[in-house]
């Protein structure tokens, strides 16, 4: 893995050189080729996986569906490349891929100095931490010279060193590059205790836990120690791309405001209602105006579906996972999850 | 013209550019030109379109908080140390692998080498066997396999073994041992030690010298060794010899207190020591191979025992052979233990990885970790390379 991240860079130095020649824009590039490239995380349940016919499912793989709908009106002109915590900017920054949803916490950082904008939030996480039951911890604060073990280049490694430090406590981290590799450690009881964004570590304890073990016997400890809103990332600079890929997301929020969904929206596209009209492309200007096809949100609904239909299939209550909605809900509902009006 | 052309060059002084000075001059100056030109291309361009992509860069964020902990430090680091101490950390992590796998490696090696040249059918065969499991499958399976065995096969630190009356405690966080507290005399004795072996090298000089001259032996090795640990032992004594240890115990999650050698730090010693120990012991066969078979008869022929003809007169000899494959091998342990990655020691590449994430700026980081290891490889084969000009045979 060592040699891929190193790649990654010399890859960076080489594809920074060649867009000096050619400064074309990342949305003429997408266009030409016919496909996007999406940047996902190596396999987190719920979130992005390859299932057993190599398909790619989840929450963060059902945005780049939709912007390839919105695109191409086709959500499978997608290829997905899976790159581990460590790659993901460098591969990003490179061009070697044309976006990431790959459960990445906006920060300003990463906003600024690291050349990324960040589009709108997918899924509103926090950080939590996974113990085995037989330790007997109730509460983070317990933790005082725990063994932790987290993956590395991540902001959940830098709030695990925020949090023991504001609450005096210590910990000794076990950082292994691999997420695989690192969940391996905590089952195998290398450490106590597993730390990542809470989603992750329900879809761990669903997913990961190697029998004779059974998801029972592990908690995920009240505490949420930070904020993780998990959004999208494109490449500074290319303001159009970035705005599909924002409006992409509002799209799928917005139908599920309104109740379109990927079963009725063929129906919808027959009602009176002037906002819903707008949305469909029943009545033109939105697609115009975004620079894509006028029944993009039609096309993004009716293969992928709105954002509650796609969180209620990967991570919600009709998975393994059974997240609640909580802050995920829209805001009618007392969540975050508000779109701008497509108008 | 032509002909007249080749017939007047042997006369006539021959036009600038058909002068092979000049052209040889002109060809050099062309090829450097180029190769600056592109650097220089290459350069401006990569900053320019880091600016163009407000992508940072410069090495400021060297001197800023780097927020991350480090699970294993020979020295004091916290997460509110900079990116640079983080990235000395983990240079020192590398640097301690890297010097203990070179030395258990060659040890091991030359037994296993000679132990291949043996008469005695087990020791030879196993020593065979050794070397072919070791040198065909790669080094990060290993890796794996000796991580995942600590990591699975000890019990938690609530099971721990004990061994050595309850002072060492032996668990799936590492093996625990009592270490001498703090005093301000280790320091003092770290010098002193450093004086005894200036001592212990300085005897042993004098006996070579006076064995010579005299015939006289003297076991300056036995001697030398009570000298170099001897020295640090009265400046212990001196010093109202503190004796108070730091016991591990038992406390919450963790042992706390001694001092631990870490899982991970474990599997990758032993994986670096036991990979290249097969390849060294070939390299010592074949240094000893490449011997006349007169030689080891001449020893015998002078009476001299096998344990006395191999230390005395073969090996010496066969370190010319030995020396500069050797070399090689050293670089490469110091490479591979950049692999510690996989299993989660916390060498340079490590921490170099979660700076670049946390910063963005990888060329400068890649730029650091290239300047770190070739500066490592350079030093290891200058010294190398000063070993093997002082033992180089001396033609009289």
């Amino acid at each position: 893995m060592r040699n891929i991240s190193m790649a990654a860079a010399i890859g960076l130095t080489a594809a920074v050189v060649a867009n000096a020649a050619t400064a074309g824009t990342v949305l003429d590039t997408v266009k030409a080729r016919g496909a996007l490239v999406c940047g996902v995380g190596t396999g987190t349940a719920g979130f992005m996986l390859a299932d057993s016919q190599g398909k790619w499912v989840g929450l963060d793989v059902d945005v780049c569906r939709a912007v390839a709908a919105a695109l191409f009106g086709d959500a499978e002109k997608v290829k997905f490349v899976p790159l581990s915590s460590q790659q993901r900017f460098t591969a990003l920054q490179s061009g070697e891929v044309d976006m990431l949803s790959n459960n990445t916490t906006e920060t300003l950082t990463r906003d600024t100095a690291l050349g990324l904008d960040f589009t709108a939030v997918t899924y509103y996480d926090g950080q939590g931490f996974l113990v085995n039951k037989k330790l007997g911890v109730k509460s983070a604060k317990e933790l005082n010279g725990a063994t932790v073990c987290v993956a590395p280049g991540t902001t959940t490694e830098l709030n695990l060193a925020d949090y023991f430090r504001a609450n005096k406590m210590t910990f000794k981290p076990v950082v292994i590059e691999k997420v695989d590799e690192v969940r391996a450690a905590f089952f195998s009881g290398r450490c106590d205790v597993y730390t990542n964004d809470s989603s992750s570590l329900y879809a761990t304890r669903t997913a990961n836990v190697p029998p004779p073990a059974k998801p029972e016997d592990f908690i995920v400890l009240p505490e949420i120690i930070s904020k993780e809103p998990l959004a999208p990332a494109v490449r500074h600079g290319d303001n159009q791309f970035a705005d599909i890929v924002r409006w992409s997301q509002y799209a799928m929020v917005e139908a599920e405001e309104y109740g379109i969904t990927s079963k009725n929206v063929d129906e919808m596209t027959k009602s009176d209602n002037p906002t819903i009209k707008r949305i469909l492309g029943v009545t033109p200007g939105m697609g115009k105006a975004l620079g894509v096809d006028e029944k993009w949100v039609y096309n993004i609904i009716k293969q992928v579906g709105n954002y509650g239909e796609s969180f209620d299939r990967n991570v919600g209550m009709g998975s393994p996972l059974k997240i609640e909605r909580g802050l995920n809900n829209l805001w009618t509902k007392g969540g975050l999850q508000y779109a701008p009006p497509i108008r | 013209m032509a002909v007249e052309a080749l017939g007047s060059a042997h006369r006539v002084k021959v036009a600038p550019w058909n002068d092979p000075v000049i052209r040889g001059w002109v060809f050099q100056i062309v090829v450097v030109g180029l190769v600056a030109g592109l650097a220089w291309y290459l350069v401006s361009n990569t900053i320019d379109n880091l600016n163009r992509q407000k992508i940072a860069s410069g090495f400021d964020y060297l001197g800023r908080e780097a927020g991350f902990e480090i699970g294993d430090s020979m020295i004091e680091y916290s997460p509110a140390s900079t990116y640079a101490r983080a990235i000395w950390v983990g240079i020192l992590n590398t640097l301690r692998v890297a010097v203990l796998g070179i030395f258990l490696s060659t040890i091991l090696g030359t037994l296993i080498g000679v132990g291949r040249l043996s008469p005695n059918w087990l020791l030879n065969k196993i020593c065979v066997w050794y070397v072919e499991a070791f040198r065909n499958v790669p080094l990060l399976l290993w890796l794996f396999l000796f991580y995942k065995l600590i990591s699975e096969a000890f019990p938690g630190p609530k099971q721990a073994l004990s061994a050595l009356w309850g002072s060492m405690f032996l668990s799936n966080r590492g093996l625990y041992f009592p270490v001498p507290m703090a005093d301000p005399i280790h320091k003092w004795m770290g010098v002193a030690l450093l004086i005894g072996i200036a001592g212990a090298v300085a005897l042993h000089r004098w006996a070579k010298k006076r064995q010579e001259a005299t015939g006289q032996p003297f076991p300056s090795i036995l001697a030398g060794f009570g000298v170099a640990l001897g020295v640090p032992f009265v400046v212990w004594l001196l010093g109202g010899a503190p004796h108070h240890l730091s016991w591990p115990e038992l406390k919450g999650f963790n042992f706390e207190g001694g001092t631990v050698i870490q899982p991970e730090f474990t599997a990758l010693l032993l994986g670096l020591v036991l990979y290249s120990s097969a390849f060294i012991a070939e390299i010592v066969r074949s240094g000893i191979l490449a011997l006349h078979k007169g030689q080891s008869e001449a020893a015998a022929a002078l009476g001299l025992s096998r344990g006395q003809s191999m230390r005395l007169v073969l090996l010496p000899q066969a370190l010319r052979v030995i020396v500069p494959p050797m070399t090689s091998q050293y670089l490469n342990i110091t490479k591979n233990s950049s692999l510690a990655i996989a299993i989660g020691y916390p060498d340079l590449v490590a921490s170099i990885n979660v700076t670049i994430n946390q910063t963005g700026q990888a060329i400068e980081n890649i730029l650091l970790i290239m300047a770190a290891y070739l500066s490592v490889s350079l030093s290891i084969s200058a010294f190398m390379n000063w070993y093997n000009k002082r033992i180089a045979l001396t033609e009289r």
